[in-house]
């Protein structure tokens, strides 16, 4: 099948759909857009499907060449992008032509870049989902990042409806964040002077940051437990291991751990704690299991009622 | 039995502050009751040594009608059901050629290497947790006497199929990867098979065997050396 030439691939994209469900039973982790809802925005403008694949372009730098005809659109962090030489804008829809060569830049604002094609990419899923997981070797392309060479198949798909998503509706990707964490698992050990701290000071992201876990460091935090069993982790988890600085997990983390976790951040904020670089700062917030369902909800039914915002071009 | 929330969409259940197999046994019988009770509303369940992560679809579901049905799965755990997992027998070719850190275990336990190897046969093991790695599954718990402590530097490779100790625990890498633990075999069974549907011999709750083989039949079985 035809579809995109890759020929230069970035540092680190990969195809992703919203992630590998259900195979925890096998030690298999979920992996998926780290920045759901940019990834969700540029299918969005394409009405694709829900789970439709796309790229997630980790940093950018990355050069495609079309062998079929179809529409495209670019969301999630700000880099150059141009096509056969001019330049392009994000958060919109655009048609491509045999031949022609879409260049994405490295990220000026935001780490993780994401590309939709009309009908989205197709892969054959792996266990239900064509999500890449580099560690696991599962998803995607021979389980791997892109590569130069490599064949993006996809259909010929134009959109009838060109349009655009307006600026108002589109995520910032600033310097900070407040993370909202629900508290759970071993909060409890953490005492209240400690819980105090953590939720009062400021974290920095360190360079060890990525798909499985986002390091950081700042006030240091301790907890009464020793000799933890290793227990299920799920996305967004805060773990504290013994040196007091706290790891938020991420998608492509390992299913279970002993390490003591004070509670979770919520989908959308590690969505935003995503787009963040090395050195920016971040603040927790305690909420309850009931406020974060109230949070998705919102956020679903703004998503949902999107087609009212997108604007015609 | 302590039901926790553990983030927005996600459930703890702590059976018991140790792992054992009665508590094993407990949290297959409510693995059972959730996937049937939940139905759609449940995401994927992460079964461990004496607990059980309960992942929600925040679409279909909120967090007081999955507590309630946890609660309800919870209160009629069948020990009947909860009797045993299957027994699987995994073979071992035991040896300081495809086990390096087997004469290791037995200094430490003032042991032979003949005798290390009778003592981790001996016993039947229980599949407490799989993770870590894709089909890793740690199995529990080894005679005293041939527990050892984790290597101080871990090593950068260790092969496909490597039977290994840490402390009490048992396991068999299912691909090569890095890793700490104490190598006393090869076993030719595949763990994880990516090619063959992601199948693996194992799950939670089983019980394993281990049978030593010899170097031939564990060519014969398509072991690698």
């Amino acid at each position: 099948m035809n579809g995109f030439l890759v020929q230069q691939p970035g540092l680190l994209s990969l195809l992703q759909d919203r992630g590998r469900y259900g195979a925890h039973n096998l030690g298999l982790t979920t992996g998926g857009p780290l920045d759901f809802v940019a990834f969700g925005w540029a299918n969005r403008l394409l009405e694709n499907e829900f789970n439709a694949t796309a790229l997630e372009i980790g940093f950018g730098g990355l050069t495609l060449e079309a062998e079929v005809e179809t529409s495209f659109a670019i969301t999630g962090a700000q880099a150059p992008c141009a096509l056969n030489g001019e330049s392009l804008a994000q958060w919109q829809t655009h048609d491509i032509g045999v031949g022609d060569k879409l260049e994405i830049g490295f990220v000026s604002q935001g780490t993780r870049v994401y590309l939709a094609v009309g009908g989205g990419f197709d892969i054959s899923p792996s266990l239900g989902s064509s999500a890449t997981v580099v560690r696991e070797k599962i998803g995607g392309i021979r389980g791997d990042k892109l590569q130069a060479g490599d064949r993006l198949p996809c259909r010929s798909s134009k959109t009838a409806r060109p349009c655009r998503l307006p600026a108002a509706v589109r995520p910032e990707y600033g310097q900070s964040a407040s993370l909202r964490v629900v508290l759970g698992y071993q909060h409890a050990a953490f005492g209240p002077a400690q819980q105090w701290r953590f939720f009062n000071s400021e974290y920095r992201l360190t360079e060890r940051c990525d798909r499985m876990g986002f390091r950081l460091e700042g006030e240091t935090v301790h907890c009464d437990l020793v000799g933890m069993l290793s227990e299920g982790i799920c996305h967004g988890a805060i773990q504290i291991p013994a040196d007091g600085q706290p790891i938020v997990l991420m998608n492509d983390r390992q299913t279970i751990g002993g390490y003591p976790k004070i509670g979770s951040v919520i989908g959308h904020d590690t969505a935003r704690l995503a787009q963040l670089t090395p050195g920016s700062s971040v603040r927790f917030e305690a909420i309850g299991i009931e406020q974060a369902h109230s949070i998705h909800c919102l956020e679903r039914a703004r998503f949902e009622r999107s087609s009212l915002r997108l604007e015609p071009i | 039995m302590n039901i926790e929330v553990a983030g927005q969409n996600a459930f703890i259940v702590y059976f018991a502050e140790q792992a054992s197999a009665a508590v094993s046994a407990q949290i297959q019988a409510a693995v059972r009751n959730i996937r049937a009770g939940m139905q759609d509303c449940l995401v994927d369940l992460v079964p461990s040594y004496a607990s059980l992560l309960v992942i929600f679809d925040l679409d279909r579901c909120d967090s007081y009608s999955v507590r309630r049905q946890l609660r309800d799965a919870l209160q009629q755990l069948d020990a009947a059901d909860a009797a045993a997992g299957e027994l699987v027998t995994l073979p071992v070719y035991y040896s300081s050629e495809s086990g390096p850190d087997l004469e290791i275990v037995a200094e430490r336990g003032g042991l032979s290497v003949d005798q290390v190897i009778e003592i981790h046969q001996q016993q039947e093991y229980r599949v407490y947790a799989i993770g870590f790695a894709p089909g890793f599954a740690y199995l529990g718990e080894v005679d005293e006497r041939i527990a050892a402590p984790r290597l101080a530097t871990p090593r950068q490779k260790v092969p496909r199929g490597a039977v290994a100790i840490a402390d009490r625990q048992t396991a068999v890498y299912p691909a090569m990867s890095p890793g700490g633990w104490n190598l006393i075999g090869l076993c030719p069974t595949r763990m994880f098979n990516p090619e063959r549907n992601f199948s693996m011999p194992v799950k939670v709750g089983d019980r394993v065997r281990f049978e030593a083989i010899g170097r031939d039949d564990f060519i014969a079985a398509g072991g690698e050396l």
